[in-house]
């Protein structure tokens, strides 16, 4: 196979950080090479130099043997490179060929255009009606919109970041073909991952970064998963304990829970029901925008439930907001740490106010006691190992895994009776992500009832009693968690959004 | 090629830094402005700044140096706790309106009786009246989702038609042989808020403004509702999920900066202005907004503020008188103070970085 693209020792640093470290790495044409590394390891980084948005230091790179610098993203598109992004920059209100062509510098008439969306993702296997709305797609047809803007440009390298993490085990099959029917094309695909079993599928080759560095690269499908996560971590990785569990009593119990989303393209929640007992741990599967959000708000708070469907010991709790809930020991930890969970320009001694007044006794008469809720911000941080200069720190100025030990470790540390978390480790490092999750079991064994919703179902066999998954706003029945396979998992989480793949 | 780059935290030096740096590039683009006009702009410069404190005429200047700062610290105070809170209450003029013709109704009312009751009597029903004219915006806001923005700014006219019937219907001077305006506070002892010391200026709403700003310092600084208002503006989900109550926020925040334009309306008509009058509103309640942001929105700096754009509102009458420099051209200068405050305000965020462009 020829090269396609050739990285020599690009290095690039931000004020205090050196985010890629003369990375050399070599990408074949029609071949998936798989770009593996913690968050923070310069993954993000190095994929923004091959595609323009960052200029590297030092270093060259080249692009089907001719030297390639490109100053911006549309010099990278204009010689073969397409991208698609994590996080989607789709406009709701607009149909998909209206999506598509915003994205285009010369877009043809939407007649042509829609016709032309259709063939190319009949020819892919992601089909797509090019006269949806957005806001009415899941994130699996989103992101194939993305994907399908990319390939109308005839890409030969096609970066993907992350693309699993909003897609059912069924959707990532139709995916996993697409990408090897394109890679029988010829195209290349740089793949941006950090689940190990997938890339072991997929991928014929793997680079690792560490802290900005190349570590190492190897064949993905004879190398372990465990031997891949050390690499990428650097050293050898903590398996989280747990003890079973006996039956007791009943913690809170949700009946037949229906809220209407309070935003236009939310997820309504319908006929929600499940039982939590102290010391369980349930887990919540499900993609992304199900209803995850509206759950964790009608279970803190934010959302307020109808009478008779949220039981907490025996009373209705449906009507009480989120400091009524704090007092009686249902406390939360939503999954946006920046702006929900925690206020970004403020002090983590105020972002401990946030929650803490009430099971804290932060205020006396509705004035704050600054000196309790300091000491109460250094008893989170001594306690859960953040990593931060001081309480006087602002909350965005920590990196994604010490600001998820805070806010977790804040709401642990206040005892609670029921504890309801979204997300506890995404975008953490793997280090920080086994230590959330320890301490999440420490207080089941202590006797609280938990409730992880979470997109990294690895996560939730991990460490779930009993396993639930959301699917356009409805829970599964939950079920034990040992001995269930991906399948039934897969089905469970809704299937591939009843749309056939159309790969023959 | 210039590339700013935000900093890790807001930085404390800049923010205390920036307004006087606007002060100072107001002072030159002012010169400029000046030099083309064909006056002299050390000279126009230090009329405005300099000869009211420290001039010939400064015995005058000074008094009036308070009686202008007062309403305008006390309505900017009101109004910095709901610009915290992102609740953008631009019709306080409306609301300072609406309290004179309140209070003023009221010490009107009991005219001629001699009782120390009526005073107090007439800030109530002042505060009361902003207050209430305040709750319009409030209400809709929170019943109906309406923009207060809007609202609170359309009812600036209401209120300006309500006063000028008021001025000739009403509430008109029985004795006044037929001229529009109430009668004048200074002749009726009991109502008139007076002087406290001869020739300072300093009267009972100035003190009401220093009241407000120690007030609003507690209530940032160590009370619960402060807190919620500072994270209401910076990170409303996050005050969602903290148990802060947007409704009840929004009705606090407007009635409160209601209720201190309403008494400021009040201790003006019942002292510096006397009577209510068609033409009694000068904009205090807009020129609040700006006190309000150049003080960043701190008690401490909105004092500081306050007593600034009074300066600036003196010196420029008498710069207009002395120099004749236009009206307008004082107005331009004001509006220039805000606006070089907001745009060297990215200072205390970001940091200028010579050198390469970036895209992180």
């Amino acid at each position: 196979m020829s090269v396609l693209l050739n990285l020599k020792g690009l290095t690039k640093a931000y004020p205090g950080v050196v985010a890629n470290d003369d990375v050399s790495m070599v990408i074949k044409s029609g071949e998936v090479h798989a770009l593996l590394g913690e968050n923070g390891a310069g993954k993000s980084t190095l994929v923004k130099m091959i595609y323009g948005l960052v200029k590297p230091d030092s270093g060259t790179m080249e692009f089907s043997g001719a030297a390639f610098a490109p100053a911006e993203p549309r010099a990278a598109r204009a010689a073969g490179v397409a991208m698609v992004f994590q996080h989607f920059s789709l406009f709701d209100a607009l149909d998909v060929a209206e999506n598509i062509a915003l994205g285009m510098e010369n877009p043809p008439k939407m007649r042509d255009l829609a016709q032309k969306i259709t063939e190319v993702s009949n020819a892919y296997g992601l089909p797509l009606d090019p006269s949806r709305l957005i806001g009415d797609l899941s994130a699996g047809e989103r992101q194939r919109v993305e994907i399908i803007r990319c390939l109308l440009q005839n890409p030969k390298l096609l970066i993907m970041d992350e693309p699993t993490s909003v897609l059912t085990p069924q959707e990532v099959d139709i995916l996993f073909k697409t990408l090897e029917k394109l890679r029988s094309e010829g195209t290349s695909i740089l793949y941006i991952s950090h689940k190990l079993e997938e890339i072991r599928r997929l991928c014929d080759t793997a680079t690792i970064l560490r802290l900005g560095k190349n570590v190492g690269t190897c064949n993905p499908r004879i190398e372990t998963a465990r031997a891949m996560a050390e690499m990428m971590v650097g050293e050898v990785l903590h398996v989280p304990e747990r003890k079973p569990h006996a039956q007791t009593d009943v913690a809170l119990e949700l009946r037949s829970l229906s809220i209407p989303s309070p935003s236009a393209f939310g997820t309504s929640l319908k006929d929600i029901s499940f039982n939590v007992h102290r010391g369980e741990v349930l887990g919540i599967g499900g993609v992304a925008g199900n209803g995850q959000d509206e759950l964790t708000g009608a279970l803190s708070g934010e959302l307020k439930s109808p009478a008779g469907q949220m039981m907490f010991a025996g009373k209705d709790v449906g009507n009480l907001g989120p400091n009524a809930r704090r007092q009686i020991g249902l406390l939360a930890a939503p999954e946006e740490r920046l702006g929900h969970a925690a206020a970004p320009d403020m002090s983590l001694t105020e972002n401990a106010v946030l929650t803490g007044t009430v099971r804290k006794s932060l205020a006396q008469n509705g004035f704050v006691n600054w000196g309790a809720a300091r000491d109460f911000a250094q008893e989170v941080i001594d306690g859960f190992d953040v990593r931060t200069p001081g309480t006087h720190t602002v909350a965005r100025a920590l990196s994604g895994g010490n600001l998820q030990k805070y806010v977790i470790g804040r709401e642990i540390l206040q005892k609670p009776e029921v504890m309801v978390v979204n997300q506890p480790t995404w975008g953490v490092d793997a280090a920080a992500a086994a230590a959330i999750r320890q301490a999440l079991l420490d207080l089941a064994a202590e006797g609280a009832a938990i409730i992880v919703i979470s997109q990294d179902l690895d996560e939730l066999m991990e460490i779930s009693d009993r396993f639930a998954a959301l699917n356009e706003g409805r829970l599964s029945p939950p079920v034990p968690a040992a001995g269930l396979t991906v399948d039934q998992i897969g089905l469970m989480m809704g299937g591939a959004h009843d749309l056939e793949p159309m790969h023959e | 090629m210039i590339a700013l780059e935000k900093r890790p935290e807001p930085s404390k030096l800049w923010s205390w830094a920036t307004p006087i740096l606007a002060v100072i590039a107001t002072m030159i683009a002012g010169g400029l402005m000046f030099a083309a006009l064909g006056k002299d702009p050390v000279e126009s410069i230090r009329t405005i700044f300099w000869d009211p404190i420290f001039g010939e005429f400064a015995f005058y200047y000074r008094g009036q140096l308070l009686i202008k700062a007062g309403p305008l610290i006390l309505i900017a105070i009101g109004l910095s706790l709901g610009f915290r809170a992102g609740i953008w209450n631009i019709g306080a003029e409306g609301q300072y309106i609406i309290g004179a013709i309140c209070g003023a109704a009221v010490g009107l009312a009991f005219y001629p009786w001699d009782s120390f009751i009526v005073f107090p009597l007439m800030i109530l029903a002042g505060a009361l009246g902003g207050f209430l004219w305040a709750m319009i915006p409030g209400i809709l806001r929170v019943k109906f989702n309406t923009n207060e923005i809007l609202v609170s700014l359309l009812l600036v006219y209401v209120a300006e038609f309500i006063l000028a019937s008021m001025a000739l219907g009403a509430l008109k001077n029985p004795d006044g042989a037929g001229f529009p305006g109430s009668r004048n506070f200074r002749s009726y002892p009991a109502a008139y808020n007076e002087e406290i010391i001869t020739g300072t200026g300093m009267h009972w709403g100035v003190v009401a403004a220093f009241i407000a700003v120690i007030f609003a310092y507690v209530l940032l600084a160590r009370h619960l509702m402060g807190f919620q208002i500072k994270l209401a503006g910076q990170a409303p989900r996050a005050a969602r999920f903290g148990g802060v109550n947007p409704s009840r926020l929004i009705l606090f925040c407007l009635g409160i900066s209601g209720a201190l334009a309403g008494l400021a309306g009040l201790f003006e008509v019942s002292g510096p202005a006397g009577q209510i009058s068609i033409d009694f509103n000068v904009g205090y309640g807009f020129t609040a907004i700006i006190v309000a942001f150049l003080g960043r929105l701190h008690p401490i700096g909105i004092l500081l503020a306050g007593l600034l754009l009074a300066l600036t509102y003196i010196g420029g009458e008498a710069a207009q008188s002395s120099l004749g420099l236009p009206a307008a051209a004082i107005q331009a200068f004001q509006g220039m103070l805000l606006f070089f405050l907001l745009a060297v305000d990215v200072l205390t965020n970001f940091r200028i970085r010579f050198g390469k462009r970036e895209v992180a």
